[in-house]
């Protein structure tokens, strides 16, 4: 893909987004151009490789859509910018999208394909499969989704709702781990 | 005592001596145990440090110092201003050793302490290029230094820094091709790295290269291809042996410093420069910092707070390397070698002791993030793992070239052909970190059981559990001889553990050694009670079937069981996952009955039958007893946790969970005697056997419809036959 210079003028709603995702005019505007119609297919080109590709292409669609307009695309990507320290939480304003909250759920969402809001022994193996599928042999990671599973499940209703996922995260430095750096 | 040492001043710390016996093991450890990703994530921030942080701390303190001198406030020495540079260029290097002892005692965040700790060791690069340059310039006189010699001066920074770091990447790779290599000769693994390490630092310190820089970099590039090819005991006596000689020779060092300082005749005191030079090295250190995290900060995803650059600040202690260097100077140039050395000494004290002591303190009251107490969880592992793909996606789409598109490459770049080079081929198999999480895990979990184990009896329990586990894991794989011999067992079931989890075969290991420790009566006792209670082969079965008594309905059952084990598997292998054994889950006490995990088909046999063994032995006890537990099942290949070995739900208060052996009846108490084994360790119902056996599948025979029905123990005989 490759982007051009565009100004936020060509952007259909472009203050609300600016508002709602707070990235910056001239960035979103760069990204805009070529994402205006994007498919599936020309977005998993570029991520044939990445074990769970197919699965951050799906997140950046709808779940019945078939294509992606700018305002989606760049909500999905401003889950990615980094946190912002002083944001204090009034209940009129819409929580940012990059809050660890909104993150974690992005995350959380990643492994619920059917989004039921937990998730299962299944959707775990599948993840653990396309991640680590050569080198371990299947019993090993029907284990390791088990034990996985008997970590974080509190309430033992043997899948991970949100809230266990996010407890079981609280030591990780989400910042770090799932900020890129050209969103700021 | 120390007017004794006073008087025979016969031990000094000699710059040979600490730079060529002392200094060294320090840094190889730090290198071997660096962790490298953090490292090379924040290896712009920690360059930039030591580069230009260096640089500035030198030029600022030699200059201020000689302004000083200008202005009178030192009265009368003979220093000049290459002199004063030549000091500040010693003076100005943040000493690793002073570092490692201050910051591993506070346990700040870990992005602070490699800042702080990166810096200090990549440092060495311009301290010594520093030097010799003021040295020469100070050998020329001031008269000979024109651009020619400043050029050289900044050519021979890089041809030093990256020499050296040079030199010891190859290194590091020469020690992980041989370590690539050793797999008969385990023993000589360790000596390696401790002899190729020195070398590097060595052979930099012979090409004028910074030999700190080549030994840091030697042990930050071998040490993963060194842990996944060395031998766990290999592992471990690097580890212990690196930090033996690594403390002792920091202990050493600031002995010995302190030992220096009692030395007659280097006192010189000079009022002003000391204080001066304190002074100014704490003030310049700040604005340093300051003003460099500041030029970072811009360009940072998560910036470093102002409490952070305090400590950054205040965590600048000089140390041995300085002290060294201080005394390398040549006395004839330089007349107030003493007066420096003396200043040198002085601020290593202050440095040490002072900011080394009031560190803790002071980040306790400054509330500084602290290393989070990692426990390591599996979840926590897999997610960091999507994360790291999430990224590079990301990337990707947007079109970026980031750090993490670079950091992918690399590893793809490396998973192909370093790997392929330096890796044993075994242990590139077991290269995923998920699965070396989930592995140590359940080393601790076994850990953790013999503990437990040992805490309510003897371990001979456990040794027969272990054992009688062994029986059906083998039998699972082949029908061989089963022998009562349970070393055999244990050697073999280790041997043939490839397929498997490692774990059973690492507590089978622990017990071993535990057992070691009992008398012989017990291994005696233990003897004739599993020859009694384990499976006999199969050869003996056969000539058993009789109608009459228990003894031989033990064998029948057990014959049975392994019949049953043989059919299941091969229904298992034509039926499509459904029927799957319940998920193991041994932590907890379950009664509920747990959805079945999808298992895939084509699974092999013996796995089947590892299942099986536990779901017939519950089975059959199902409806006599009010007992039996669905977890238990989860001995099979793979699944390490569920080593049935392992025992955290027994209940020793249930009357029903009498080890057999300590029943006095022995035999007539427990007519299904391996049932009854399993069964003691499973509290819970178990129900599924009789859906299992419901199913109604052609190959069956006679035999296996008797067991349609679950019997009460007392009436088998007539079923079974």
């Amino acid at each position: 893909m490759g982007s051009s210079r565009s100004s936020l003028r060509g952007v259909p709603d472009g203050q609300q987004l600016l508002q709602e995702t707070g990235c910056e005019p001239e960035r979103s505007g760069r990204l805009g151009w070529f994402c205006l119609g994007l498919r599936s297919e020309d977005l998993e080109a570029e991520l044939s490789e990445n074990p769970i590709g197919d699965r951050i292409v799906g997140a950046f669609f709808q779940p019945g859509q078939e294509t992606v307009d700018f305002p989606s695309f760049v909500r999905v990507l401003a889950h990615f910018r980094p946190t912002e320290k002083n944001w204090t939480r009034d209940g009129v304003q819409p929580e940012p999208a990059n809050s660890r909250n909104r993150k974690l759920k992005f995350a959380f969402q990643l492994y619920d394909q059917d989004r039921d809001g937990k998730i299962s022994r299944t959707e775990l193996l599948q993840v653990l499969r396309e991640m680590l599928g050569l080198q371990v042999t299947e019993e090993q990671l029907q284990s390791i989704a088990e034990r996985a599973i008997q970590e974080a499940d509190l309430d033992r209703d043997d899948a991970i709702c949100f809230d266990e996922f996010r407890k079981s995260l609280e030591k990780v430095d989400i910042d770090h781990k799932m900020s890129v750096r050209f969103l700021e | 005592m120390i007017w004794g040492a006073d008087k025979v001043q016969t031990f000094k710390l000699t710059p040979t001596t600490f730079f060529f016996y002392l200094l060294p093991q320090i840094i190889l450890d730090t290198g071997y145990s660096m962790p490298n990703k953090l490292f090379f994530t924040n290896l712009g921030a920690i360059l930039i440090h030591a580069i230009i942080g260096t640089c500035w701390n030198a030029a600022t303190l030699g200059l201020s110092l000689w302004g000083c001198h200008q202005g009178g406030a030192m009265g009368n020495i003979e220093i000049g201003l290459l002199q004063y540079l030549l000091y500040g260029s010693l003076m100005a290097a943040v000493d690793p050793v002073a570092v490692i002892a201050v910051f591993e005692q506070v346990h700040v965040n870990e992005v602070l302490f490699i800042l702080v700790f990166g810096e200090s060791l990549l440092n060495d690069g311009v301290t010594v290029v520093l030097f010799n340059v003021f040295d020469a310039f100070v050998s020329l006189g001031g008269g000979a230094i024109d651009a020619k010699e400043i050029v050289k001066g900044i050519v021979s920074f890089f041809v030093v820094a990256f020499g050296g770091s040079l030199l010891g990447t190859v290194f590091g790779l020469l020690i992980s091709l041989l370590s690539r290599c050793t797999k008969n000769i385990q023993i000589i693994e360790p000596g390696f790295i401790f002899v190729l390490g020195y070398l590097a630092y060595l052979t930099a310190e012979m090409l004028s290269l910074s030999s700190i820089l080549s030994i840091v970099f030697c042990g930050v590039c071998c040490q993963k291809y060194m842990n996944s090819n060395m031998d766990e005991n290999s592992i471990q006596t690097v580890r212990y042996a690196m930090k033996v000689f690594a403390n002792g020779s920091e202990t050493i060092i600031f002995v010995f410093l302190g030992i220096s300082a009692i030395d007659k005749t280097i006192w010189v005191w000079n009022t002003g420069f000391i204080l001066l030079t304190l002074f100014f090295i704490l003030i310049y250190r700040f604005i340093g910092v300051f003003i460099l995290t500041w030029f970072l900060n811009r360009s940072r995803l998560v910036p470093i707070s102002f409490v952070e650059q305090i400590i950054m600040g205040y965590g600048g202690l000089r140390g041995a390397v300085a002290y060294g260097l201080a005394v390398n100077l040549n006395e004839t140039k330089i007349k107030e070698k003493n007066l420096m050395v003396c200043t040198t000494l002085i601020v290593v004290y202050f440095t040490v002791i002072l900011q080394g002591v009031t560190m803790k303190p002071l980040v306790q009251w400054l509330n500084v993030k602290r290393a989070a107490i990692v426990d390591l969880t599996l979840v926590e592992k897999v997610q960091n793992k999507v994360f790291e793909h999430m990224l590079v996606a990301i990337e990707d789409i947007s079109g970026q070239i980031g750090d993490n598109y670079w950091r992918n490459k690399w590893r793809n770049f490396e998973e192909k052909w370093m790997s392929r080079l330096l890796l044993k081929p075994s242990a590139r198999k077991k290269q995923d970190h998920v699965f070396n999480v989930f592995h140590q895990l359940n080393l601790q979990d076994a850990m953790e059981y013999v503990k437990e184990g040992e805490h309510r009896g003897s371990l001979e329990f456990i040794r027969n559990e272990s054992a009688f586990v062994d029986f059906k894991k083998k039998f699972g794989e082949d029908y061989e001889e089963a022998m009562p011999d349970i070393m055999a067992v244990m050697a073999d079931d280790q041997g043939s553990a490839m397929r498997r989890d490692p774990v059973p075969s690492v507590s089978l290991e622990m017990h071993e050694q535990n057992m070691r420790g009992l008398r012989e009566a017990e291994g005696i006792n233990s003897h004739y009670l599993l020859d009694q209670h384990l499976y006999k082969s199969r050869k003996q079965h056969r000539y058993r079937f009789s109608r009459s008594h228990l003894d031989i309905n033990q064998d029948e059952n057990e014959v049975q069981e392994i019949f049953q084990r043989t059919m299941r598997s091969r229904l298992e292998s034509f039926k499509s996952g459904k029927m799957g054994v319940a998920p193991p889950k041994t932590i907890t006490k379950h009664t509920k009955r747990e959805p079945q995990p999808k298992m895939p088909n084509g699974r092999n046999k013996p796995y089947h039958s590892g299942d099986e063994d536990f779901e017939f032995s519950e089975g059959d006890s199902a409806s006599g007893y009010d007992t039996s537990f669905p977890m238990r099942v989860g001995y099979r290949a793979g699944a390490g946790i569920e080593n049935p070995a392992f025992m955290p739900d027994l209940d020793p208060s249930s009357p029903l969970h009498i080890p057999p052996w300590l029943a006095d009846a022995g035999l007539e108490v427990n007519p299904v005697a391996p049932s009854e084994r399993a069964q003691v360790r499973t509290p819970g119902h178990l129900h599924r056997l009789a859906s299992l056996r419901t199913s109604a599948q052609p190959g069956d025979t006679v035999r296996d419809r008797n067991l349609l029905t679950p019997p009460p123990p007392p009436h088998r005989d007539d079923d079974h036959l």
